[in-house]
């Protein structure tokens, strides 16, 4: 393992300061998932920067019901705080369903949004894998690819986002901010991407990952008002009950009015190189019946984009099923 | 002394209850403390660390190693590789048998799979030695591999002895009303002990030490001392504390690559590995694609059982996974025919693993008894007691106590299995599909020689010694219960050391066998020291000890089929719009001879049922074709049961003991793993319709089964 350095800051002026423009430095959050990739070589820092005591730990009310969550606010408190159970249920839910109970504790929603794939071939630095080492290829394209990508993915990578936080925050139009020290005479400078926008697409280029640009610390995350939201689940599929990666996941929110559906988000975990907002589902939904035909069209509206493999084409049956399951459910409590 | 009675031993003069109580562990503080010190925690001066190089190519040669680069970074003290270690000698037989070839570590330049050691980094400190050995250039040639195993491949044969038969199988198939011809298969499984290995080795006054973790102290030290040409005396090999083992923890690559380095450096040297090298270099249970034929009368009775279970070993060394074994002992049928296959590959050599062959032939045997009681429309617990035998149905030799037909008839009373409709997919509960299902299982009851002795202290307490294995079963704790009944006092009295093998050769932790063989010496030697301390007023300051060695008592054992026994029940639940399956209930009940410890027997074979919930549902390691080697080999790839999918386990015994045994022991190590799986795909197939024959019962599986259940051309039958 690569001897590194390391420094706690406590303000995001020095954060930003200290990583500068050296890629060759991190950012440490929680850790837990830069420490383990550390460990097994994927990553290499030569410095570490821990920003865990910045001051980005509260969940603050905006104007006109959303929220602004700080960065180093944990996944432990990001579930457990009342706006967002209230406002955003299935952000909630979504935090509670990954991971363990003491890595939540750890876990934070900046590093949350960085977290790189679990493919296998990803974490381990004896194989090729495009996204650690460009231009090595990807052999999960013909070999183990039974959570590879349906949507966005290439030849160069099919590797699916991990995150079960990021599929609610898609679903509510998240908006990610972030400081660099890119101001005058090297002051920090906000700036802020949609999360549409925040991660790019595969292409050619699956090592690039955000749009941040470099020595960028994420700030924290804007949920804007969504009343539909306060009408939302989360519900992963995963190959055990719990401490598993989603090979399925969904984010449904929906609001119906006399048998029409008002607004509805939909967003797909384990699908895509990123929390996958699917937005054609959404346009097949809104204003058009509540019922289980109408919801299965919507995901087959979605669904029709699909690529897939040899071996990852039960996502299709298994999405399409969850969006069903869960819009009724969904439809079911509304009318209660 | 050493000596070796030839009478059976008679049961202690006085008994002080301590067999059959529920202890907690007599570690048990130190372990939940954290005190308790494992093998790569204990502090050595000077130690150095090493680190494994392993191939990354599936088949080779190592063409050439960098060891000047290595050797130039921080704290790098050495570098061994084929091209200066020391000779060892692989040509000997130990305590399990021949020597495997994949202890010769560094012995040549071929590569005969992905993870074969090519070489040992030491340095300072374990992050400088882990920095150079990943920074180490290796280059290979590389030659064609083929690491792709599937049912009746090419190149599988039938190794000497493997197969076993009776009668005509295929005129009894050809009279029988009813045939089921089932294939099944399941994956490549690993041990995934919470403790990795580590081994430190040192000289110390002439004597080869090693501080480790294992399951046989002196198994260790013997085959180190036959491949490093020593006398079994000037090796000392101890584990006082293993964090599971489950057959992986014997005599592995690490070990030899330390003392190597120990020699060269003259100082400890210690090699921990990686959960990543555990999965490459301390084996694995081998894949297998099984066929079971059976056919029977309308009545339910067998006139055919065919079992040929296949595996796969590596080019180096045949071992293989009797998977077939379990039907020889378990169904009585006319014609009997029963034969282990193998195919070589360029994959590693696969090894013990919890229940090997039991546990993989009993998913194949039972899940086709369940689909011979749906063809014949007969109960499943029916059709087993049908075909229930008197003798060994292929042996004719007697059974030493079996009791499966009390462990159906209890447990179904206790799961509530009277009244339960047979016809698949009738019970649902919300979005889940209920289905209740049934197997049986019997593992070998084994008894080995071992040596103990038992010394009286002067202050009139009573220490133990035996080279015993604790690998977190709770064998210290039996056998201090063992010897405080046998000596007439209290275990609080009794102190016993294991683990060191100065204390002479015994058992591993291994076959179900160790509380059996162990405490039968320690019996032996306790009744000896009693016979000998009643001869004296008092104690001399020395104590006295009593040593014995219980090979003659063991060989005179008659030749009867030894088994356990049990009867596994599970109730699943089912989604099959996502493929999730949960297991609701599981209730085995065992017989299993008699139960020193009730607290860690449960927890022994909840720990069994626990691990046939991962492989019915879980655990499958992926090897892929192109490297052949491990993709996603850390538990966040490889999965096993986490709490959240352990429900109600139940785990209970009838209590009858063995009568050849002076305790009434059977052993209760591996039987729980057994017919687990099975019970399990039986109630899937209850739930939902559905057969499914290969492991695990994957989401991805059972979407696509539904799939074709729905489609008019259903799937899901190969009888014929």
């Amino acid at each position: 393992m690569r001897e590194f350095g390391y420094q706690k800051v406590l303000d995001v002026p020095d954060a930003v300061a200290a990583l500068g423009a050296d890629p060759d430095a991190r950012f440490l959050g929680g850790g837990t998932n830069l420490v383990d990739l550390m460990k097994s070589g994927v990553e290499r820092p030569a410095r570490l920067v821990d920003v865990r005591d910045l001051p980005l730990d509260r969940i603050e009310p905006t104007p006109g019901g959303g929220l602004r969550i700080g960065a180093t606010v944990t996944n432990s408190d990001l579930a457990a705080h009342p706006d967002v159970r209230r406002r955003y249920p299935a952000l909630a839910q979504a935090v509670l369903a990954g991971a363990s109970g003491q890595l939540r504790n750890m876990a934070t929603v900046g590093g949350n949004l960085l977290q790189r794939t679990r493919c296998g071939y990803f974490t381990d630095v004896t194989k090729a894998c495009n996204k650690r080492n460009p231009g090595s290829g990807c052999p999960a394209v013909e070999g183990e690819h039974r959570n590879a990508a349906l949507f966005g993915a290439s030849r160069h990578c099919v590797a699916v986002h991990p995150s079960d936080m990021g599929v609610a925050l898609a679903a509510f139009d998240a908006v990610v901010h972030y400081e660099t020290a890119d101001g005058p005479g090297g002051t920090p400078r906000e700036g802020e991407l949609a999360l549409d926008a925040f991660y790019l697409p595969v292409g050619d280029t699956p090592h690039l990952e955000t749009a941040l640009p470099p020595g960028a610390l994420i700030t924290g995350v804007t949920l804007p008002p969504a009343p539909v939201a306060a009408h939302s689940r989360y519900r992963k599929v995963r190959e055990r009950a719990s401490y598993a990666f989603a090979i399925g996941s969904l984010t449904a929110a929906l609001d119906v009015e006399d048998g029409i559906v008002r607004d509805a988000r939909l967003a797909f975990g384990a699908v895509a190189s990123r929390p996958w907002r699917a937005r054609a589902a959404e346009r097949a939904l809104i204003g058009g019946p509540a019922d289980g035909d109408a919801y299965a069209a919507a995901a087959d509206a979605e669904l029709a984009a699909a690529e897939t493999l040899r071996d990852n084409a039960y996502k299709v049956p298994l999405m399409r099923n969850l969006v069903v399951a869960q819009l009724t459910e969904l439809e079911q409590e509304a009318r209660r | 002394m050493t000596t070796a009675p030839t009478a059976p031993t008679p049961p202690a003069a006085t008994t002080t209850g301590a067999v059959g109580t529920a202890r907690s562990r007599v570690e048990g503080v130190e372990k939940v403390t954290g005190s308790a010190r494992y093998a790569s925690e204990l502090p050595f001066t000077d130690l150095a660390h090493g680190w494994m190089v392993l191939s990354t190519v599936a088949r080779g040669r190592v063409h050439a190693i960098d060891t000047e680069s290595a050797l130039a970074m921080p704290g790098v003290l050495t570098v061994v590789h084929h091209g200066n270690a020391p000779r060892v000698n692989t040509d000997y037989v130990g305590q399990l048998g021949p020597a495997d070839p994949t202890l010769g570590v560094f012995q040549s330049d071929r590569i005969p799979h992905v993870g074969w050691p090519v070489a040992l980094v030491v340095a300072e400190t374990s992050e400088q030695a882990r920095e150079a050995a990943e920074a180490l250039d290796v280059t290979y040639e590389t030659q064609p591999h083929d690491t792709a195993f599937h049912a009746d491949r090419p190149g599988t044969y039938t190794p000497e002895n493997a197969e076993v038969s009776k009668g005509d199988v295929e005129a009894e198939l050809a009279a029988s009303a009813v045939v089921v011809d089932a294939r099944y298969t399941t994956p490549e499984q690993h041990h995934s002990a919470m403790e990795p290995h580590a081994a430190t080795a040192r000289w110390d006054a002439g004597r080869l030490e090693l501080v480790d973790s294992n399951q046989g102290s002196m198994w260790v030290a013997d085959e180190l001392a036959k491949l490093f040409s020593l006398d079994l005396s000037a090796v000392r090999v101890r584990s006082e504390h293993v964090g599971g083992a489950f057959g992986s923890k014997g005599v592995r690559p690490h070990h030899v690559a330390a003392v190597m380095a120990a020699t060269e450096l003259q100082r400890p040297v210690r090699v921990a590995l990686t959960r990543r090298q555990v999965f490459a270099i301390t084996g694995y249970r081998s894949p297998t694609a099984q066929r079971v034929r059976l056919g029977a009368e309308p009545d339910g009775r067998l006139r055919a059982f065919e079992h040929v279970a296949q595996c796969s070993t590596s080019t180096v060394r045949e071992f293989i996974e009797n998977s077939a074994l379990y039907g020889r002992v378990l169904y009585e049928a006319d014609a009997h025919r029963t034969v282990n296959t193998v195919t070589r590959l360029d994959i590693p050599t696969p090894t013990f693993l919890r229940a090997p062959g039991e546990a993989p032939g009993s998913f194949a045997v039972e899940s086709a008894l369940d689909e011979l009681a749906e063809r014949l429309g007969i109960d499943p617990i029916a059709l087993r007691v049908r075909n229930e035998p008197d003798v060994g149905p292929v042996s004719g030799l007697p059974f030493a106590g079996r009791n499966l037909l009390a462990c159906y008839e209890e447990g179904a009373r206790r799961f509530g299995w009277a009244g339960r409709d047979p016809r698949p997919r009738t019970r649902r509960e919300g979005r889940w599909l209920l289905g209740t299902g049934v197997a049986a299982c019997a593992f070998p009851s084994g008894v080995a020689p071992s040596t103990a002795s038992v010394t009286a202290e002067a202050d009139g307490t009573y220490t133990v010694r035996i080279t015993a294995a604790d690998v977190g079963t709770g064998a210290r704790t039996a056998l201090t219960q063992i010897a405080a009944d046998e000596l007439g006092t209290t275990p609080e009295r009794v102190r016993v050391r294991i683990a060191d093998s100065d204390f002479g050769p015994a058992w591993v932790s291994g076959g179900s066998m160790g509380t059996r063989s162990w405490g039968w010496a320690v019996i032996a030697a306790s009744r000896e020291l009693r016979e000998r301390v009643a001869l004296l007023t008092d104690i001399p300051a020395e104590g006295v000890t009593a040593r014995v060695n219980t090979a003659d008592l063991v060989a005179s054992l008659a030749q009867k089929e030894r088994y356990s026994y049990g009867a596994q029940f599970a109730e699943a639940a089912v989604d099959v719009t996502t493929g999730e399956v949960r297991v609701r209930r599981l209730l085995g009940v065992f017989d299993a001879g008699r139960i020193v410890n009730p607290l860690t027997t449960r927890s022994q074979l909840v720990g069994g049922m626990t691990w046939g919930i991962s492989m019915a549902l879980h655990e499958e390691a992926v090897r892929d074709q192109e490297t052949g080697g491990h993709v996603g080999a850390d538990f966040a790839g490889y999965h096993f049961a986490a709490n959240a999918d352990v429900p109600v386990i139940e785990a209970d015994w009838l209590g009858e003991v063995d009568p050849d045994d002076p305790i009434g022991i059977k052993g209760v190590g591996e039987i729980g793993i057994v017919g687990t799986a099975a019970a399990i795909a039986n109630a899937v197939w209850h739930a939902t319709g559905v057969r499914h024959r290969d492991l695990p019962i994957r989401p991805d599986r059972v979407l696509l089964a539904e799939g074709d259940a729905q489609a008019p051309d259903r799937g899901d039958r190969t009888d014929a």
